[in-house]
């Protein structure tokens, strides 16, 4: 099979020159309009195509503003709210692979299958479904009414946007994470347990080190997304005051004359991004050895 | 064994079924109140179909611009497979089977879309098109490449995990019995392909007609408005429960479309011998084993 490389090389190249003209190129042209001109008269970014007269000037004043101006609150916020929102998911996420990996049984198919379904509803049907819940007149809001809560969840609040990040990416978290416990050798952790370990040893000295590499991927998966979220935002609060990285970018780059500041913002998150991806790609790259050895 | 195994009534049982009721219950009062006879997408007033069929301009049948949109989001769904098919089924076999350092970054370039955000690929998109390949207009055209880009790396994940479990042996037999390279790919490994193109012909459906990010980017108004983007568009504003009835018609083509797929996987692979049945169909649409 080996011996027909021209073959392979064929099969390989028209999606290959697909994603060099539609996927690499495009992070160039990124680049290169964010380190551009602005055209004088029009205002418009005028993108340089040659490295030897980028201009660095507008990406120094957005990185000032991104650490110590106007922008800092946004990059902060950002942070903060993943952090938050992949705490969340990790919590209520972990115990409920858990339970589908260990200890389901029969019911095994059908809880899997239930938990599957959010997976394939529309994102903007989950949201919007809240949105419907947290409105003035919502459901939700009329019930928490009774208990003499009158809070308005749809105008700015940081709570409900950071439910609502969980609410969106927890299924992305839970099956890789299932997919983790799934593939352990649970009769180590028996091991552990026949060998005096009570259950809270065994978790935090055999279940956590042997899944550690899968949790960090499953946990990556899902920030990656969600730092680029800008719509959850959009939809849930519409509010300066909640504003993430993204809502930034789709500014820029949508609603603004400034497509400039976008270019930079989109490179901004890329760069800060890419660290998170080189690291999944090589865990799951050694996995993936692992299993073909 | 240890009494670990044994603990059925263990408080996780209360987690996940909180966890099931919390992450469906919502999406279900939605869809009930798609049928609403009032205009309030948050007070019962009474059941009726009008936001679905009767009422003359609004419900999401009859209404021009829902209907343009319901459209849309099919040509581009239906156009996307058509050339993320091939391309990626091709790019699978060959990217599975070069050696040596250029596959290192066709691999490399093939995984990356997969974790890529979105608003990047969107974002970068746009730029290009309308800075440096403007030959691209913004609209369905540009939609199609968006769409197709993002995705070739899904079906690249789920064909290249069906070819490591066939392996190399069924093609060296037909190559042993005296067929060309060619006739072995077409006759024996094409046809045992069949469920991972399936699947990722399910995949990449549910995507194309569930994406907003990358079809907003670059979408040009009216014209390339697609379901998604209508409901991204009203939700926040009055919108009435027609807006329901159409978030509720896309996931019941979704799901249309994933029970088709696992039913033909799963009678597939009775038909042709491999064990497995639904729990296996459901593997090869998640990419999870079950």
């Amino acid at each position: 099979m080996k011996n027909s490389p021209r073959l392979w090389a064929g099969f390989a190249i028209p999606g290959t020159v697909w994603l060099i003209v539609l996927f690499a190129i495009p992070f160039y042209a990124v680049a290169c309009v964010a380190f551009g001109t602005i055209d004088p008269i029009f205002r418009d970014a005028v993108p340089q195509w040659s490295p030897l007269s980028w201009d660095f000037a507008q990406a120094r004043q957005i990185f000032t503003s991104l650490t110590t101006g106007p922008l800092r609150g946004v990059a902060m916020r950002t942070v903060l709210y993943v952090v938050c929102a992949m705490s969340l998911c990790f919590v209520i996420g972990f115990p409920i692979a858990f339970f589908l990996a260990r200890h389901a049984g029969k019911r095994k198919l059908l809880l899997l299958t239930l938990i599957i379904v959010p997976f394939w509803v529309n994102y903007l049907m989950r949201m919007l479904a809240w949105v419907n819940l947290l409105s003035v007149d919502g459901l939700f809001t009329r019930f928490m009414r009774n208990f003499g809560v009158n809070y308005n969840w749809l105008d700015g609040s940081p709570i409900t946007v950071i439910l609502g990040l969980v609410y969106g990416y927890i299924p992305f978290l839970i099956l890789p994470l299932y997919a983790t416990l799934e593939r352990l050798d649970w009769r180590l952790i028996d091991a552990a347990r026949d060998l005096g370990a009570n259950s809270r040893q065994a978790f935090r000295l055999v279940t956590l080190p042997m899944s550690k590499a899968g949790l960090v991927a499953a946990g990556i998966l899902i920030a990656l997304p969600m730092f680029g979220d800008y719509y959850t935002n959009d939809l849930l609060s519409r509010s300066p005051s909640t504003e993430m990285i993204g809502n930034q970018i789709d500014f820029f780059l949508n609603a603004s004359t400034e497509p400039q500041k976008g270019a930079l913002l989109v490179l901004a998150l890329s760069l800060f991004l890419l660290l998170f991806m080189s690291f999944y790609l090589r865990s799951t790259r050694q996995q993936s050895r692992q299993v073909t050895r | 064994m240890t009494n670990l195994v044994s603990t059925r009534r263990s408080p996780l049982v209360f987690v996940i079924w909180g966890y099931i009721i919390w992450s469906l219950v919502p999406v279900v009062i939605a869809v009930i109140y798609s049928f609403n006879d009032g205009r309030s997408r948050s007070v019962w007033q009474g059941f009726s179909l009008r936001w679905w069929f009767t009422d003359p301009y609004a419900s999401i049948f009859r209404n021009d611009e829902t209907r343009n949109a319901i459209s849309n989001s099919l040509v581009l769904a239906l156009a996307t497979l058509l050339v993320v098919t091939p391309l990626g089924i091709a790019l699978a076999i060959g990217s599975q089977r070069i050696r040596g350092r250029g596959a290192n970054y066709v691999q490399g370039l093939t995984s990356t879309p997969l974790i890529t955000p979105e608003i990047v690929v969107g974002a970068a998109l746009l730029l290009t098109f309308t800075r440096l390949f403007t030959a691209v207009p913004l609209g369905f055209f540009a939609q199609l490449l968006g769409n197709v880009t993002f995705s070739l790396a899904s079906v690249v994940v789920i064909v290249r995990a069906r070819l490591v479990s066939i392996g190399a042996s069924f093609e060296e037999a037909a190559r042993d019995l005296g067929a060309s390279r060619w006739q072995a790919l077409r006759f024996v490994l094409l046809p045992m392909l069949w469920p991972s193109v399936m699947a990722s012909l399910v995949v990449v459906f549910a995507t194309v007609i569930d994406d907003f990010v990358i079809t907003s980017f670059l979408s040009a108004g009216v014209s390339s408005e697609t379901v998604p983007l209508r409901i991204y568009s009203s939700v926040r504003g009055g919108a009435t429960p027609a807006l329901n009835a159409l978030a509720t018609l896309l996931v019941l083509t979704s799901f249309t479309v994933l029970i088709i797929g696992l039913f033909g996987l799963s009678t597939w692979r009775k038909r042709h011998g491999e064990r497995g049945g639904l729990r296996a169909a459901l593997a090869d649409v998640t990419q999870i084993e079950g």
